[in-house]
């Protein structure tokens, strides 16, 4: 074992996941001559050369077509984004064209590529570098999506994700890049659709991913010094979601909170929340809660953004509610 | 006062005219690197593509398939000249207007047929249809419906191909609207900047829907790949031995260079943008001025002036090519729809993908 930061267990899955199969090749925006715009790719390009690790001009949409094409021809590109919110523009090709042109062909053709990023917000950048994509991709039938909330679980997910044969959405966070944990020396994976709990407790279940996870864990440490035990699930991938981890939990607590970064309408919260109504209706002792951004745009204005993005506290007053401590 | 003119913003009352067709080749098909025997199969094939559309669809309008029909008629000669030029196992990419090209490469009318069908045994099982053929065993890629959405991907062909050394080129169809794409000016940068060994082809026939060319693209189509210091030129795609004189070199150089090259072919579709269509856009002079030189008809008249064959001989192949297609309308109609199951098969790889319900 050995402390690492999250970009160091994003790096290491790609770099140890390279060295095995040489049709794996890195593309995007200042990966290889500037070793990456967050360090995630630092010293790739030396290890493998400007054949494997490729610098592409501003061209999201481009980059990505081009590598779902040679993902079609036999490599297995990964494609960096600087952020998930510059993907909108190459959005057509991660959904029209790497989501379902295996479907179309009637199976002719995979396409094993990986998109992989920051995603959400990340302070003050204003309403177009900060929105949670998610819930938007797990929307589409033949991506697969995943957003790790820790270097461990970054790790073992992204080396399954390359290995993957089908289009994987990849999802970080700049605020995350710098946090540590333990890593394992030895080989591991994580598969997808199995969450994880990360804290036992029998009075809530609290859902939380990606970024969100590190809330609803702070909020659980304050929950815990008025004697209140919330049971937090990080479910790791999105789609496939580990519903049945969250429902056996309910079963338990009775109570649910759902942490998601994603704007309230059609988001990840609201499909959670579906599913727990339907499949765990009886165990309910409350209405399901969720805190997400709000169906607004992230603002600028500091007071502003702080209002706007989830935080402990809005987890405590949802916990509370559940529990019927208001 | 302004003019009237300078009162709308996309110009008005111009019409895609035939004169701006480059004038066809004098070579002799010997000349061209063809044997006598090259041109039958070549005639056989184009007719075919053109008999299997006009019968599918007269299908269409008898209502036996539904979706979208967009017919290749009249742009023959791009799609036989292409498959002639190219090595098999070269990658070839187009867009919607992909049943002539998909015939050229040698997937069975049965197949395509049963495809516009619907059918399980369609060359993509049914679930793409008239826009979707896929082929990839005989590395035919596509069949693709957003417009301009696989340039890109014609690229990532090539770019595979140039990673694994194979000596494998790609060869990217489009139609004139796609031009006007994004998608068109990123992959072409890139495509220049990392030298793809990728030919990009605009199938220019005049219109992008109901727009003509003149009133939808600034300049000269093929002058975009200037722009990228790309290599670019003109074809007659109205002709076949044209079409080979123009890819032949052009082929054979991004192999050698494994740089890219933008050939605009000026060509026409005799039929709608779609079977919806009232071609209202066009006059019927402009059309019957096309059909004048029509690509099937003028490789008939060489191979009969050249004595190759005899119209007796002509005419059985015809004759066969007729049946073939009335053939595969059998095939499609007795031919099974897909599975219920067949509804979740294909989206992953992934076997027992936990599917939402």
């Amino acid at each position: 074992m050995s402390e690492k930061q999250f970009r160091e267990a994003i790096r290491e899955a790609m770099v140890e996941e390279m060295r095995k199969d040489d049709t794996i090749i890195l593309m995007g925006e200042e990966v290889a001559e500037y070793n990456g715009a967050y360090k995630v790719s630092q010293n790739m390009l030396d290890e493998f050369g400007g054949k494997r690790v490729i610098d592409t001009p501003i061209s999201e949409l481009g980059f990505s077509g081009i590598g779902v094409g040679a993902a079609m021809n036999g490599l297995r590109p990964i494609i960096e984004f600087m952020t998930f919110n510059f993907a909108v523009v190459g959005m057509d090709q991660i959904i029209n064209n790497a989501a379902k042109i295996r479907y179309m062909s009637g199976g002719q053709l995979k396409i094993p590529i990986v998109f992989r990023g920051p995603n959400a917000s990340a302070g003050q950048l204003g309403a177009t570098h900060s929105v949670a994509f998610e819930s938007l991709y797990a929307h589409i039938p033949g991506l697969k999506v995943v957003y790790a909330s820790e270097p461990y679980d970054a790790k073992g997910l992204l080396k399954t994700a390359i290995r993957d044969d089908d289009p994987v959405i990849f999802l970080e966070s700049e605020q995350m890049y710098g946090l540590k944990q333990e890593i394992p020396d030895e080989e591991y994976t994580i598969p997808f659709g199995k969450g994880k709990i990360k804290r036992e407790g029998d009075d809530v279940t609290i859902v939380a991913h990606g970024k969100m996870y590190h809330v609803a864990k702070k909020a659980a440490e304050e929950l815990a010094k008025d004697g209140v035990e919330a049971e937090i699930i990080d479910p790791r991938s999105m789609k496939p979601f580990d519903f049945e981890m969250v429902i056996e939990s309910i079963k338990k607590t009775n109570r649910c909170v759902i942490v998601d970064e994603s704007h309230p309408f059609a988001g990840m919260a609201a499909e959670i929340g579906f599913i727990i109504q339907r499949d765990a209706f009886d165990y309910l002792d409350a209405p399901v809660q969720r805190v997400t951004v709000p169906d607004a745009p992230a603002p600028f204005a500091k007071n502003l953004f702080d209002l706007w993005l989830p935080d402990a506290k809005q987890v405590i007053d949802a916990v509370n509610t559940v529990t019927y401590r208001n | 006062m302004a003019k009237k003119a300078d009162e709308t913003f996309t110009p008005t009352g111009k019409v895609y005219k035939s004169t701006t067709l480059p004038k066809p080749t004098r070579k002799k098909h010997t000349t061209l690197g063809l044997k006598d025997e090259d041109l039958m199969p070549v005639f056989r094939n184009m007719y075919l593509q053109r008999r299997f559309e006009e019968r599918a669809a007269q299908m269409y309008q008898k209502g036996k398939f539904g979706g979208f029909l967009h017919l290749y008629i009249g742009q023959e000669a791009v799609s036989a000249s292409t498959v002639h030029v190219l090595n098999d196992d070269d990658d070839i990419i187009s867009a919607y207007r992909v049943h002539g090209l998909a015939l050229a490469r040698g997937t069975s009318p049965n197949a395509c047929m049963a495809e516009l069908y619907g059918k399980k045994t369609g060359c993509s099982k049914g679930k793409g249809g008239s826009m979707h053929f896929f082929d990839v065993e005989r590395h035919f890629w596509g069949g693709h419906a957003i417009v301009g959405a696989h340039i890109p991907l014609g690229a990532g062909l090539a770019m595979a191909n140039k990673y694994k050394k194979n000596g494998r080129i790609a060869i990217c169809f489009f139609g004139d609207g796609a031009v006007d794409q994004g998608s068109l000016n990123e992959t072409f940068n890139m495509a220049q900047l990392w030298k793809l060994p990728v030919v990009f082809v605009v199938e220019n026939n005049g219109y992008s829907m109901g727009t003509s060319v003149e009133r939808h693209s600034a300049g000269q189509l093929h002058k975009r790949g200037e722009a990228y210091g790309m290599k670019n030129g003109v074809a007659n795609g109205m002709d076949f031995l044209s079409m080979v004189e123009s890819l032949k070199d052009v082929v054979e150089e991004v192999r050698e260079t494994s740089e890219p090259y933008f050939m605009e072919v000026k060509t026409y579709r005799y039929r709608g943008h779609s079977m919806s269509d009232p071609q209202n856009y066009r006059t019927k002079d402009e059309l019957e001025e096309f059909r004048s030189f029509d690509p099937i008809e003028r490789l008939k008249d060489y191979i009969l002036k050249e004595k190759i064959q005899t119209q007796k001989e002509i005419d059985e192949v015809i004759e066969e090519v007729d049946q073939e297609v009335l053939d595969a309308i059998d095939f499609a109609e007795k031919s099974d729809a897909p599975d219920d199951h067949e509804l979740f098969e294909d989206i992953y790889v992934q076997e027992d993908f936990p599917f939402h319900k």
